[in-house]
């Protein structure tokens, strides 16, 4: 049995772990309301992009000519696969559960002996794929020093990946990350990005623009060209967008479940201490009693 | 009152604008054009350049912002554009810019490779447009 000392010294670490986590909950759920707020602030952008590109991509997708990233170069033999996942640790499952995903996928590609590049996009993806697949990943993207994640963090990191599609370095582009929605859960998403998936156009959709028939200038085939590009900045910076909020999240419940374990502990441990202290009174009691009988 | 025009400007970060307005003048890459209340459906792309606002507040004044290309979708009774980026004319530093295309001319002449050349010369057309702009 440990005795009264260790057990007072157990405490009081068990508490200041407890006021650590206590603190890093308060701030995981301030940079959430902030996180989610700009990803609520991203949507009408790319809602309205997409409208566009839904209306043009089917009205282009059958032409010749249309752009590789609307229908892809032909092939499906090298895939590039991002992993977006965290800078920083200490959020539960987060990264784990964006790197599982991606694994599986990863598997599969190399079971129907597809060529597989890896491009990560945090710290934390990296260390985790790097035991198994480093020699697959081509680099990884640091987003440290990033405090407020702005569009103009996105867009170089889409313009590598476009001019690595240019080169011809790939086929497909699919992205992991974890979608928002809600503080308790985070939606582990697979999304492709090149070809640019063009979502089927419902009848709803067709009412929504009231019979009226779009004029495009320059041309169609011209702005389909320069939205193709654009598309894909606005899609990484979304995803990014959500995956930061869902790792504030998933941090925001990490840090208070560790808290409600620590409080547990700190529970157990005091009755522990109590329990020993009467303990050693009732043995001290025993002695002297026992001493004073004797005599 | 005069019919209005739903006008939105939008950027990948936010909702820069929204507010009904009399007309707006959109620099459109095919050239300007100005958009008033029941205009025909029209997508296209647009040059950096400025969008001058009209009748946006209640006031006369007519609210100028530079932006930096992108897409404008006019459709029954509304205007959107998307643009990276859009900053109040009024916030433009003449001097700055004069700075910055300066130092954009020094990338041209450094530039190595065709790519770095399209990026200064990209990066100047844009800063002279602004320059244009700001005066």
């Amino acid at each position: 049995m440990p005795n009264l000392k260790d057990l007072k010294i157990r405490i009081n670490s068990v508490t200041s772990t407890q006021k650590i986590t206590q603190a890093m909950k308060m701030v995981a759920a301030s940079k959430l309301r902030r996180a989610q707020e700009a990803a609520e602030a991203s949507r009408p952008y790319a809602e309205r992009m997409e409208k566009v590109l839904t209306d043009l991509g089917h009205s282009m997708a059958g032409n010749e000519g249309a752009s590789p990233l609307l229908v892809g170069t032909g092939k499906q033999d090298v895939h590039l696969i991002i992993v977006a996942t965290s800078e920083r640790g200490l959020c539960g499952g987060f990264n784990s559960s964006i790197v599982k995903l991606a694994k599986l996928k990863i598997e599969k590609l190399i079971a129907d002996k597809k060529k597989i590049k890896i491009l990560c996009i945090g710290r934390k993806g990296h260390l985790q794929l790097r035991r198994q697949y480093n020699q697959l990943i081509v680099d990884v993207i640091d987003l440290k020093h990033v405090k407020r994640l702005a569009f103009s963090d996105a867009s170089p990191i889409a313009g590598r990946i476009l001019k690595m599609f240019e080169d011809g370095e790939f086929d497909v582009c699919t992205l992991f990350y974890a979608r928002f929605k809600s503080a308790l859960t985070q939606i582990v998403t697979e999304q492709k990005m090149i070809p640019a998936p063009i979502a089927e156009a419902n009848d709803e959709a067709e009412d929504d623009l009231g019979g009226a028939a779009y004029e495009y200038e320059p041309g169609e085939a011209e702005i389909l060209e320069a939205l193709l590009p654009r598309n894909v900045s606005v899609q990484l910076f979304r995803a990014l967008l959500e995956n930061a909020a869902s790792e504030q999240g998933a941090r925001m419940t990490a840090m208070e479940s560790a808290t409600r374990n620590a409080g547990e502990m700190i529970d157990d441990l005091t009755l522990q201490y109590n329990r020993s202290r009467q303990a050693s009174i009732t043995s001290d009691l025993i002695e002297i009693i026992s001493g004073a009988e004797a005599l | 009152m005069a019919k209005t025009l739903h006008f939105e400007l939008v950027s990948p970060e936010r909702l820069l604008m929204e507010c009904e307005v009399t007309a707006v003048v959109v620099p459109g890459s095919e050239g300007d054009f100005m958009v008033y209340p029941d205009h025909a459906p029209v997508i296209t792309t647009i040059r950096p350049g400025v969008v001058e606002v009209m009748g946006a507040s209640d006031k006369d004044e007519i609210v100028r912002l530079f932006i930096h290309g992108g897409f404008a979708e006019v459709g029954t009774g509304h205007l959107v554009i998307l643009t990276e980026e859009a900053i109040p004319v009024s916030e433009l530093r003449k001097a700055d810019i004069e700075q910055k295309i300066i130092d954009a001319r020094e990338d041209l002449e450094d530039a190595k490779t065709d790519e770095q050349t399209r990026t200064a010369q990209e990066a100047i057309s844009k800063l002279t447009e602004l320059l244009k702009a700001a005066a």
